[in-house]
């Protein structure tokens, strides 16, 4: 029993950074209809960033808000530059430049830091037992670092005019520009939004799972699947979906198939999600207007 | 009276095709009320398209207070002063009527002016205050149309361009719709470009009416002398 | 979803970008023939003669290009052709390759035995995957053959099935000897054969599209409710065309797994199907012609990305494809087609 319990407040952890990324890709989705396969790298690119302001000496916590605003400048930048003359193109040529973004970021990664694996200090570390030796002292912090970046996001979203012009611009863009807002803008805004809430999925993940060029193919696929199960057009529910998936992923590890077929159980989600319910637990139904 | 909007030969059509409207010209006056009459697709909305930015004119002229409009992006052309309520209200159905209200005034600076536009908006609409809470896409036809003059009244629109706001709606609620369009324009002051079907209706309220048939302008004058004269009410106008 | 191929604003209707140019019939028909003949037998002394004029390396690096150009024609079939984004093609050339493998290896089945195998073995993976995912938009698919793609690996590796895959060290097997009759080496042979077999799976894509099957598919791609309005099932016709794309990457599979005469599983990553995603797009998205090209570009180009920069070849990579998808959208293929097209027009034909 002890060791359920603690699989399942380790699945929450691990949660908690599914469901960020899992919000990230949901919101560029909602603006435009694409989805971010770069996500994973540009999160990736970010975490090293932190950890080079670390080794030059920065305290843990300014190189967590100094990436997590190069990111943001990173993502608007991608958007203006890239994305925004690919406003009408097909989509298999949007999705190539996602692809190639992929790339480029996964390759300049490993060319700048190096593909050796390194390890990524995490300011939570304590030996101290907690919750009666529950939860390690990373999977408390993550836990409470994600929660919050969610919450800022979602008090963001419900309590500003900034906010309410982005969302009003995802769901009708046509109206928005009625209305006076700068559509092109607000995706720009959503698009560092998001980069910067993958920055911080990165700096949380990256303690776990090791600091290499790849360590974020693993999570942007169950951030996927979560995406999937909660809804991609609904960031609750993709939030939600992430969280679900992190404890599905523990339980599964363990109780069932291993950890050597992490990946494949993903796949098995996303197939499963796509053949009983493809709207996901909490999204609108799929329907096409004739 | 100084002309606010000034439509000069104008000739657009949607997505590189050929030309929807063939030098269409009209005025609206500060203040005034122009009726844009005509059958279906005869280009009443293109019109209105085309002067909000939607879509691109090819040849012709849009002043707005003298300046030239014609070529800017359609948000750059809402903060001047012109509210659209487009064919098919536009709102915004996944967002509460109060966010929908707020999106209005969003790009105000005035907060106090905002919070005295609220005020009237809800006076002229109080449906609107009971349902503020209410997701947008769960009202009534006559309500999101009610919701979307609202909506187009918090910019404090020097211009407000309607389209069809009679559409789909029941004959007690248009006559609702057009008493409080009366009412914001003895008020406020602001001029009205009115698409219109029912003929009669617009043509009660406008000071000036233009016919539209084919993307051309066959017939235009004051409302009132429209409205008098019997052979052109039976020839075009069917009443 | 718009699942039209990326076409240059040159040219904007999809009618002349669906279908390979056809030539225009001015040329009297016994001298046309005459031309055709004289071009087909032209065409094959350039293709079979690296078999005797290039060195051994060269030789395997075209028989690879062969391969891939299989693969990348199987990717533009459900791309290209029915406007489908598969981004884990890597999976079913994994799939192939291992069915070779493994029969040869652990069964000592002769290599063209194997290839029915194969195609079967792809092509109900293709199916299975497809089914889920194609009855809804595009970009489920791209998602589900996404994760496939990352899944492939570790699947590979486990210990269930080790015995056959032979986990992470993998298995070796050897080319096929060429016939006694015939004094070449067996590199050269194995350049014939792959060659061979991919002019035959040529022709029976180029058949496919340009018949009803293919009209079907180009129905579904560019105006999915009309055909759904004149009774076509869209996701059966997707699904199929999923599955017949498989086959044909399995093929491939099958043929580069015994080119290298060794498959891993770290040989099959999503690597694998970004750069035949990456060779399609190259080559020429709906073109037969563009796998060609596109087989070639995956090969020698990696060479060269990594000349100009050793450390970062991936960099090049990712940022050649941006600039191509930005200025040249129609690939390697719409090119050809531009200059094709103004020769027309200058000759007054077309």
């Amino acid at each position: 029993m002890e060791g359920f319990a603690h699989q399942l407040v380790a699945g929450i952890a691990t949660g908690g950074i599914y469901a960020s990324v899992a919000l990230a890709l949901v919101m560029i989705y909602q603006a435009t209809h694409h989805v971010n396969f770069a996500q994973g790298e540009m999160a990736t690119f970010s975490t090293y960033l932190a950890w080079a302001a670390v080794q030059a000496g920065a305290p843990w916590w300014v190189a967590l808000l100094g990436t997590a605003l190069a990111s943001f400048a990173i993502g608007v930048a991608i958007e203006r530059v890239l994305m925004r003359p690919m406003r009408d193109a097909p989509v298999l040529a949007v999705v190539g430049v996602f692809i190639g973004l992929m790339l480029f970021f996964n390759s300049i990664t490993g060319w700048i830091f190096g593909y050796t694996v390194k390890p990524f200090p995490s300011p939570f570390e304590t030996s101290a037992p907690l919750l009666g030796g529950l939860v390690s002292g990373h999977e408390l912090g993550s836990t409470a670092v994600t929660l919050a970046v969610l919450a800022l996001v979602w008090a963001f979203f419900r309590h500003t005019s900034l906010g309410l012009a982005m969302r009003a611009a995802a769901f009708n863009p046509v109206s928005a520009r009625l209305v006076g807002i700068r559509v092109g803008w607000m995706l720009a805004l959503g698009w560092g939004l998001a980069a910067a809430i993958g920055a911080v999925a990165g700096v949380m993940v990256a303690p776990v799972v090791f600091l290499e060029p790849n360590m974020m193919l693993g999570v942007l696929l169950y951030a996927f699947a979560g995406a999937l199960l909660g809804g991609i057009d609904n960031p609750a529910g993709a939030v939600a979906g992430g969280f679900l998936v992190g404890v599905i992923e523990n339980l599964a590890g363990v109780y069932l198939v291993g950890t050597e077929l992490k990946l494949t159980l993903a796949l098995v989600i996303i197939v499963g999600v796509l053949l009983l319910r493809p709207s996901g637990l909490f999204g609108r139904p799929v329907v096409s207007r004739v | 009276m100084a002309t606010l909007l000034e439509v000069r030969d104008l000739t657009a059509g949607y997505g590189g095709g050929p030309p929807v409207l063939h030098g269409v010209s009209l005025a609206v006056e500060e203040g005034g009320v122009t009726a844009l009459l005509g059958a279906n697709g005869a280009g009443k909305t293109t019109t209105l398209r085309a002067v909000c930015g939607m879509i691109p004119a090819t040849a012709g002229e849009i002043r707005f207070a003298g300046e030239r409009i014609d070529g800017q992006p359609t948000e750059a052309i809402a903060r001047r002063g012109i509210a659209h309520v487009p064919d098919g209200r536009g709102t915004f159905a996944e967002l509460t009527v109060e966010e929908n209200l707020r999106l209005g005034a969003i790009t105000r600076r005035d907060r106090a002016a905002v919070a005295e536009d609220f005020e009237r908006v809800f006076g002229l609409f109080p449906r609107l205050r009971e349902r503020r809470r209410q997701q947008a896409g769960t009202l009534s036809g006559g309500e999101q149309q009610m919701l979307a003059i609202a909506r187009a009244l918090l910019l404090r629109p020097r211009l407000l361009l309607l389209d069809e706001p009679s559409f789909g709606l029941a004959p007690l609620m248009v006559q609702e719709i057009f008493r409080i369009l009366a009412h914001v324009r003895a008020e406020a002051g602001v001029a009205v470009l009115l698409v219109e079907q029912n003929a009669a209706l617009a043509l009660d309220l406008a000071d000036h009416a233009c016919l539209l048939e084919t993307g051309r302008v066959v017939l235009q004058g004051e409302a009132a002398a429209l409205r008098r004269d019997a052979a052109v009410r039976r020839a075009y106008l069917g009443y | 979803m718009r699942g039209r191929p990326p076409v240059s604003a040159a040219q904007d209707r999809p009618a002349v970008a669906a279908a390979e140019p056809q030539a225009p019939a001015v040329v009297p028909r016994r001298r046309s023939r005459g031309i055709s003949l004289a071009l087909f037998l032209l065409g094959a002394a350039v293709l079979v003669a690296p078999a005797f004029l290039l060195s051994s390396f060269r030789l395997f690096q075209l028989t690879l290009a062969a391969g891939y150009a299989v693969a990348i024609l199987g990717l533009n079939l459900v791309t290209g052709y029915n406007g489908q984004i598969s981004l884990g093609h890597g999976a079913f050339y994994a799939v192939g390759a291992y069915a070779t493998a493994i029969l040869m290896a652990h069964f000592d089945w002769p290599f063209w035995a194997t290839l029915p195998v194969a195609a079967v073995v792809s092509g109900t993976l293709g199916y299975a995957i497809g089914f889920p995912a194609l009855r809804l938009g595009g970009l489920y698919l791209a998602l589900t053959t996404f994760s496939l793609a990352l899944a492939v690996p570790q699947l590979l590796k486990h210990k269930a099935v080790e015995e056959w895959t032979g986990g992470v060290q993998g298995l070796f097997i050897v080319k096929p000897d060429p016939p006694s009759f015939l004094p070449i080496e067996a590199d050269q042979w194995l350049y014939l054969t792959t060659l061979a077999i991919a002019a035959l799976l040529f022709l029976l894509a180029r058949n496919l599209v340009r018949g009803r099957i293919g009209r079907a598919m180009m129905a579904v791609r560019d105006h999915p409710v009309a055909a759904e309005a004149v009774g076509m099932d869209l996701a059966a016709v997707k699904t199929r065309t999923f599955a017949a794309s498989a086959v044909l990457t399995g093929l491939a599979g099958s043929l580069g797994a015994v080119a290298v005469e060794f498959v891993a599983p770290d040989s099959f990553t999503l690597m694998l199907s970004i750069t035949l995603f990456v060779g399609m797009v190259v080559g020429g998205v709906a073109s037969i012609g563009g796998a060609v090209f596109g087989g070639l570009f995956i090969v020698f180009v990696p060479n060269l990305a990594e000349s100009i920069s050793k450390a970062a070849p991936g960099a090049i990579y990712g940022v050649l494809l941006i600039l191509l998808l930005f200025v040249l959208p129609g690939g390697a293929a719409g090119l050809w087609r531009r200059a094709l097209e103004r020769r027309w027009r200058r000759d007054g034909g077309g």
